[in-house]
């Protein structure tokens, strides 16, 4: 991993430690407990998604279909639901019809050789269409507490939301086969350079595959959560999420060019955004200027890393010159 | 032909990339109303010289002079404004334009009102295919033209453009002899009209049948200039050839063992046909052939890298599965490729991570890799070749090319190979680190590795092959022992050309 992406990494977590700290002394509210746990739930859905988009776009690829997917499950849980199909089955199913979203992606992308943009904003306006289809602008909201309950509970009515062990556990494993295994390594080599990753016998095409089904399957899941946390399943949910999800990705230093980036710097990207934004929302901020402020992170992520990497190869460069004349 | 002022002269020319002297003091004239051939081998500068008469590169040193006066081309534009033009042997055009729109892209003709005049660039178009004396309908697009008819538009192109000078870089390499012949009389009436052209080809019936005059060129410098008419081809090819072979190549000969790779017919439509050789344990066998012979592409479909259409390719009599990099690797293949940038490394990662990313699922513990285990399996490697470098966590593109060169041969030996492929090895490295490979190419041989040595550099092939295996349009041409391949045999068979 080049050095100045481990610059990059630091320097955003130290942000977003920097943010928190500032936060809670001069914004009302913000440190107390009942907020931290609403702001983990707001985090559960962008940080669960960024996971494997992150892998994605480390590879050199996007999946903007992801929030699409998220709307289809949850309108299937309901149309499920009211078809009386029990809970327990109803939330494998969704995630394995997140997962058969991501094998179309897949498919298209790595089999007929589409541009995944094209191709996921495609599926992006097709799953959205395809939730309003199963159910139309009305909602299922009669789902069993003790579902909902424990998504939106703490553990032992503490500060700890129950969500965050699913997020915890979740970042580990996607930690560590991105850092340390070769699934890994061969993600960062198919982003920086896809022919030199085919020559040393890595199956691109295929991983790129598994990936979409991954993030179809996470989807899915989300989908679920999202519907119980809010007691309402819904065609229109999540929509716009997967922008909230590339910029925190972006933002936490993973190159939209792939390979480079780091799971670390993305939760940190993640935390970062979404505590501004709630921070902002304490302060009675307008939802317009919340935009306002996620757009101008998104660009600050990809213009600061080339403007500093342009900085410094400029000073290289007169280096050279200078040791060689 | 008077001994006039050239049309163009070049002077004196130096051209360096880093350490490597790409030409060195090369001078010949260009004169008006005469075709010059450019002749030397793969590597020999002519590339670098139509590059900097394109006004890509920059001479270092010397000068271009056009009609007796020195120009320095900024860029391609003062190239072309000064009129040069020149056709490569893939032409660029725009797919979706049309032929005419094609013409005149950068000088379109204007209305009064400051439209581009269609009519008026469509006539223009008609009017240039019949001093051309070729039939083509400048209203349809440029996609789907053969490849000649392409270069006729650039010649069109050239000719709108006014150009007195025209460049063709290998224009015939994709052409049938009908298509030749139709070019070779646009070429010559533009000649005769006045025109200078400079003509680079490896196919020497075509130089004596266009060209007037010779310039003959080895490793980045002038040999010759003479009229074709007072040389024979077998004294071109002597004088492209006939360098100091004494550079020492470490050969250590070797009884070699049982067969490692055998590839039967081995075909893919349009890339190379018919291609059998072997090659045993022990044995290195090198496959020469100019550049775009197919050697490369035999040897990546070998690896599986690319597909074949038909064939079979069998390691230790075992037949090994088409177009699967992963099952070579199993069966012992290493390929190391030509082209170090793309194929070769992932420049952005480090060192380390590039040596271990053939093998890095085999040095996993319980599918997790610890940063000890891949720092250690590259240190052995970079150590052993000696590979110059600050940090195992530094990029890898912060190396030099040769130590560049030096970590690919470190990430396919670490995987233990028992056939090792590699691809033009030497190229764009140093002396001292080009020794070093040859050396450890020999001690490989002889501790049993099999080799198969794709190279366009005539030294390389004749000092490190037991056998040579000679392509030419993707056929193999001959197969020539150590004793029969000699400078002139390999440059023979890779041209066609019956020996003398």
């Amino acid at each position: 991993m080049s050095r100045k992406f481990a610059t990059w990494d630091t320097a955003i977590i130290a942000l977003t430690v920097l943010v928190l700290i500032i936060a809670s002394l001069v914004v009302d509210n913000f440190g107390t407990s009942r907020n931290f746990t609403f702001m983990v739930l707001d985090l559960l859905p962008i940080i669960l998604v960024a996971l494997p988009m992150t892998f994605i776009i480390v590879t050199g690829e996007i999946d903007l279909s992801v929030a699409s997917t998220l709307g289809l499950t949850s309108s299937l849980m309901g149309w499920f639901w009211n078809h009386g199909l029990s809970i327990e089955t109803i939330i494998p199913l969704c995630i394995v019809i997140g997962a058969v979203a991501g094998v179309l992606n897949g498919f298209l992308i790595t089999g007929l050789g589409l541009p995944s943009l094209a191709v996921t904003i495609g599926t992006l306006a097709l799953y959205r269409g395809l939730a309003l289809v199963v159910l139309g602008d009305g909602a299922v909201a009669d789902f069993p507490f003790n579902y909902t309950g424990w998504v939106t509970g703490t553990i032992g009515g503490g500060a700890v939301p129950n969500v965050l062990i699913l997020i915890v556990v979740l970042a580990l494993i996607f930690g560590v086969i991105l850092h340390a295994t070769p699934v890994g390594r061969s993600l960062y080599a198919i982003g920086a350079n896809a022919q030199a990753a085919h020559f040393a016998g890595i199956r691109v095409a295929r991983t790129k595959f598994w990936l979409y089904v991954v993030s179809g399957a996470v989807a899915g899941l989300v989908g679920v959560l999202w519907t119980l946390r809010y007691s309402s399943a819904r065609a229109d949910n999540g929509a716009g999420l997967e922008l909230a999800v590339v910029a925190a990705v972006l933002l936490g230093g993973v190159s939209i060019f792939g390979g480079k980036g780091s799971l670390p710097g993305v939760l940190a990207g993640v935390v970062l955004l979404t505590a501004l934004q709630n921070a902002l929302r304490l302060e009675d901020v307008s939802g317009q200027a919340l935009n306002i402020v996620t757009g101008a992170l998104l660009v600050l992520s990809v213009l600061l890393p080339n403007l500093i990497s342009s900085i410094r190869g400029n000073w290289q460069r007169r280096k050279l010159r200078q040791s060689a004349a | 032909m008077a001994e006039a002022t050239a049309l163009l002269e070049v002077h004196d020319v130096t051209k360096s990339f880093g350490a490597v002297a790409a030409v060195q003091g090369v001078s010949f004239p260009l004169y008006g109303g005469e075709a010059h051939a450019l002749v030397g081998e793969n590597g020999a500068g002519k590339s670098t010289i139509v590059k900097m008469l394109a006004g890509v590169h920059r001479p270092d040193t010397g000068t271009l002079r056009m009609d007796g006066t020195d120009v320095d081309f900024a860029g391609p534009a003062d190239a072309k404004a000064a009129g040069i033009a020149v056709i490569y042997q893939e032409p660029t055009l725009f797919p979706d334009l049309s032929v005419a729109e094609n013409i005149a892209m950068g000088n379109q003709p204007l209305t009064r009102l400051r439209q581009i005049d269609r009519k008026a660039m469509h006539a223009n178009a008609e009017r240039l295919f019949r001093r051309l004396g070729v039939q083509l309908d400048p209203t349809r697009p440029a996609r789907g033209l053969s490849i000649a008819d392409q270069q006729l538009v650039e010649i069109a192109k050239a000719l709108s453009s006014e150009a007195r000078i025209l460049i063709m870089d290998e224009p015939t390499a994709a052409l049938s002899a009908v298509e030749v012949e139709r070019l070779f009389s646009v070429v010559r009436s533009l000649r005769d009209e006045g025109a200078a052209i400079l003509f680079i080809s490896h196919r020497f019936e075509e130089i004596t049948a266009l060209c007037e005059r010779v310039t003959i060129m080895r490793d980045g410098k002038h040999v010759a200039t003479e009229l074709v008419a007072d040389l024979t081809v077998d004294d071109m090819i002597r004088r492209m050839v006939g360098r100091d072979l004494s550079a020492l190549f470490p050969k250590q000969t070797v009884e070699p063992g049982e067969v490692m790779l055998e590839v039967s017919a081995l075909s893919r439509e349009g890339v190379f046909r018919d291609i059998s050789f072997t090659v045993r344990a022990g044995e290195i066998v090198a496959l020469a052939g100019l550049v775009g012979a197919g050697r490369s592409e035999v040897m990546q479909a070998v690896f599986g890298v690319d597909p074949y259409d038909s064939g079979t390719v069998k390691v230790k009599g075992k037949r090994l599965k088409p177009g699967s990099p992963r099952a070579a690797m199993a069966a012992g293949l290493a390929l190391v490729p030509e082209d170090r940038r793309q194929q070769g490394l992932v420049m952005e990662l480090s060192i380390e991570r590039n040596v271990t990313l053939p093998r890095a699922r085999k040095l996993a513990r319980l599918g997790l890799l610890f940063g000890g285990a891949e720092r250690e399996a590259a240190a052995t490697w970079t150590s052993k070749l000696q590979t110059k470098l600050g940090s195992l966590s530094d990029a890898v593109g912060t190396l030099s090319g040769g130590n560049q060169q030096k970590v690919v041969l470190a990430k396919w030996l670490s995987t233990s190979p028992q056939l090792l492929i590699v691809d033009e090895p030497t190229r764009g490295i140093d002396v001292g680190t080009k020794a070093e490979v040859h050396r450890l190419m020999s001690s490989l041989a002889a501790d049993g590795l099999a080799v198969v040595m794709v190279s366009s550099e005539l030294p390389e092939v004749l000092g490190m092959a037991d056998r040579v295996v000679v392509l030419r349009e993707g056929r193999v041409a001959a197969i020539l022992s150590r004793d029969e391949a000699t400078g002139e045999s390999v440059m023979y068979a890779a041209m066609g050309q019956e020996a003398a």
